[in-house]
């Protein structure tokens, strides 16, 4: 199929009903409302529902019912819309119902403001809701691969039974960038879910549910969780690394628009005193920690970049468990580092003249 | 090759539109492209403006502080951009509604009337293509058949306004052609 030029909206789009996803329930915010935009047309196409919620909560629990209904079901905010949205994910993560949600970043806290951002990194892999529970987060860094882990992103949900994040920010959203769409998939070709909630005729029902009121209970449920969260820990860490073989002197650890960002500052700085290789993680839960460390072991110093205050680099500080000094370099509130921004920290950092 | 250019305007002034244009013509050319709206607040009734990137290489930053070439459309664009272009860059001028030239020595700076061009070639809201043709034409960035063909798939849906804005791209491409010496900015 050839490429075509669309917004990481609404590729994010065309790529869940690719993916099979026939539903969408949500409500509008900047910057993701191209999702919600696409889907409404597109979807009444191939014989899907879109439905705007009277706002993020009901939105959330409307997923909650469709995936209980054994779906393939998303829906999409950005930061304040997701933070409403978030007893419904531990409830869902309580039920294990496989559903994909997406975020577009904004800044925070609160209202905050409409541009990019990467400021609910803690949210989207440390929890955000109450209770011991892990959603998969994925984090793409351009419109193809938004698309392709949009498939990978339904994929993951069924086969854990779990919530699964995608995790973008204002830019990833806004930009266009070619696409190719490889794969479709009919959604009546998905293997069946027989825990779902079809209809019990001749057969015993099932019960969705995350109340467990015998502690005894709950606590087996919770490790029964647990064990599921190790086998994904296990199998499911994605990662990229660029101009790392044979080590480098300052290893930028980068996600999203951010790590593009390190890319061009290190093709800038390319032949120049200072080796600087980019590790990019692409599953922010679970973090490839192991291949981190691996790759900050050839490196001399470590630099984190992120559109925040400082979220994901306490999780580069626990793979280098005080090995190795972690530097940070934020801009926040919407505010876009530059690459003569992150060469600047990585001088700096290697004590190198400018 | 690697390169990044500003288009800027105000809102209407159809600068978003040109952005995809060239992006998309680039995709055709087999370019790596990008094309970034700024998005924020700002868009609303102030300044408007997108960032194109095209290279022979996978890209990197969507965004630049210091772009190659500028289709400045309105004064607040030139005010803001002029300073940042690269040395040797080019910077188009749309002097129907910028009463100034740039003050930078070290461009190549292409003046043109869009507006009035624009209306001549048919209606005065294809100022936007007349700015893109211009920047083709002193630039040679990207073959400007393929951004013909861009634009006739961009208006597959309404299709009478494909030829206006045909020739109003051709005509800022003459200008753009006849402004800037061959060995200048190519």
């Amino acid at each position: 199929m050839a490429k075509k030029l669309m917004k990481g909206c609404e590729a994010i789009g065309e790529a869940a009903i690719k993916a099979g996803c026939r539903l969408f329930f949500g409500y509008p915010i900047t910057p993701q409302n191209e999702i919600p935009e696409y889907m409404s047309a597109r979807l009444p196409q191939v014989g899907g529902t879109f439905v705007q919620a009277e706002s993020e909560v009901a939105a959330s629990n409307m997923l909650y019912g469709a995936a209980g209904a054994g779906c393939r079901v998303m829906t999409s905010s950005s930061s304040p819309g997701i933070s409403l949205m978030m007893e419904a994910v531990s409830y869902m993560a309580g039920s294990e119902l496989p559903v994909v949600i997406v975020n577009i970043m904004r800044g925070g806290p609160g209202l905050g403001g409409i541009l990019p951002s990467q400021s609910d990194y803690f949210q989207a892999t440390k929890g955000g809701g109450h209770g011991d529970y892990r959603c998969l987060v994925l984090a793409p860094a351009s419109v193809q691969e938004a698309a392709d882990l949009m498939h990978e992103a339904f994929d993951l949900a069924d086969k854990y039974r779990n919530p699964v994040f995608m995790l973008g920010d204002g830019l990833i959203g806004q930009m266009m960038e070619p696409v190719e769409f490889k794969t479709e998939i009919d959604p009546a070709s998905l293997p069946p879910k027989p825990w779902a909630t079809t209809g019990c005729k001749g057969r015993n029902p099932n019960i969705i549910n995350s109340l467990y009121l015998a502690a005894e209970e709950l606590e087996e449920h919770n490790w029964h969780l647990q064990r599921k969260y190790a086998e994904i820990t296990k199998n499911e860490k994605r990662f990229e690394t660029y101009n790392t073989e044979g080590g480098c002197d300052v290893l930028v650890v980068a996600y999203g628009t951010v790590a593009r960002i390190a890319r061009t500052a290190i093709d800038e700085m390319k032949g120049g005193p200072v080796k600087v290789g980019l590790f990019r993680p692409i599953t922010l839960w679970p973090y490839p920690t192991e291949a981190l460390w691996e790759t900050a072991q050839n490196a001399g110093k470590v630099l984190t970049c992120e559109l925040s205050c400082g979220q994901m680099v306490e999780d580069v500080r626990y793979a280098m468990m005080g090995r190795k000094t972690v530097a940070f370099y934020g801009r926040t509130g919407g505010v876009v580092m530059g690459p003569d921004e992150v060469i600047a920290q990585v001088n700096q950092l290697a004590g190198a003249s400018v | 090759m690697h390169n990044e250019i500003v288009l800027a305007g105000f809102g209407g002034q159809g600068v978003l539109l040109i952005g995809k244009l060239l992006a998309y013509a680039g995709m055709k050319a087999g370019k790596e492209v990008t094309w970034m709206p700024a998005y924020g607040p700002e868009m609303r009734g102030g300044t408007c403006n997108c960032t194109v990137v095209l290279s022979d290489h996978q890209i990197g930053a969507p965004v630049t502080k210091h772009p190659h070439g500028l289709i400045a459309l309105n004064l607040p664009s030139l005010d803001k951009f002029e300073d940042a272009v690269k040395p040797g860059g080019v910077i188009v001028v749309n002097t129907s509604l910028i009463n100034r030239l740039p003050h930078r020595t070290d461009v190549v700076v292409v003046p043109v009337a869009c507006n009035e061009v624009a209306k001549d070639a048919g209606t005065a809201k294809a100022a936007n293509m007349v700015g893109l043709g211009a920047f083709l034409g002193a630039s040679q960035l990207v073959d400007v058949d393929l951004v013909k063909g861009a634009l006739e798939e961009t208006f597959a849906a309404r299709p009478k306004l494909v030829p206006i804005n045909l020739v109003a791209l051709s005509k800022g491409y003459e200008i753009g052609m006849a402004l800037v010496p061959a060995t200048a900015a190519r």
